[in-house]
């Protein structure tokens, strides 16, 4: 069996456990947690996909799920934080 | 030579897989959020280490390999910082831990029982 098959299906696995614990919560900390492993899997499952396919261009692509998971990820903090992107509060 | 680059690519993309599949049960099965974080930002930047190598031993060196290097760097800083990040919003939001003293407690009350059991099967 192909390695590259073996570690995307257990990428797979991952990103629907995570996904699971996204749907069960049960604080909006749990369900972030969560969608930040789907995002870290995402860049992991595209370049195990690049090899597996006989495209390693596909790589450039993880790179950018990666700036936009991180990006993402702490926007999504500072929403739930200020509940709002930019307020006048944070800055006092 | 072939072989042994062979083996080398299993081992670490096997491994990874299952780095990967202990924190994503780790985050379904551990009890509270905190104990979920410990669990899935460990094992987050573990597995991809793991598997990024095995790609890179796999591939050789060209500019595919710099391109995994980028992703390897980028990951292995943003991985602990979001879980940081992460962890700090929770903690100022006022999310309770568990009270460790009771759980410290209860597996001391379990220890001495064990404890207390096997000294009386050496009794008899």
């Amino acid at each position: 069996m192909n390695v590259f098959v073996v570690a995307m299906v257990a990428v797979l696995a991952t990103m629907l456990l995570a996904l699971i614990r996204a749907f069960l919560g049960p604080t909006v900390f749990d369900r972030v947690l969560a969608a930040n492993m789907v995002g870290t899997k995402t860049v992991l499952l595209i370049a195990v996909a690049g090899f597996l396919t006989g495209r390693p261009e596909w790589l450039d692509l993880a790179i950018l799920y990666a700036l936009m998971n991180f990006t993402g990820m702490i926007a999504l903090l500072r929403f739930s934080k200020f509940a709002n992107l930019a307020s006048d509060e944070q800055l006092k | 030579m072939e072989g042994l680059r062979d083996i080398l690519v299993w081992a670490c993309l096997v491994g990874g897989g299952l780095f990967s599949l202990i924190g994503g049960i780790g985050l379904l099965r551990m009890p509270d959020f905190y104990t979920r974080t410990h669990a899935a930002s460990l094992t987050d930047t573990m597995g991809a280490t793991l598997i990024l190598l095995g790609l890179a031993i796999h591939n050789g060196i060209d500019l595919i390999t710099v391109k995994l290097a980028i992703i390897f760097v980028f990951l292995f800083l943003t991985s602990p910082t979001a879980a940081h990040a992460l962890v700090k919003a929770a903690y100022s939001k006022g999310l309770e831990a568990p009270d460790v003293q009771e759980a410290t407690g209860a597996a001391a009350a379990i220890r001495n029982e064990a404890l207390e059991a096997a000294r009386r099967g050496e009794g008899t």
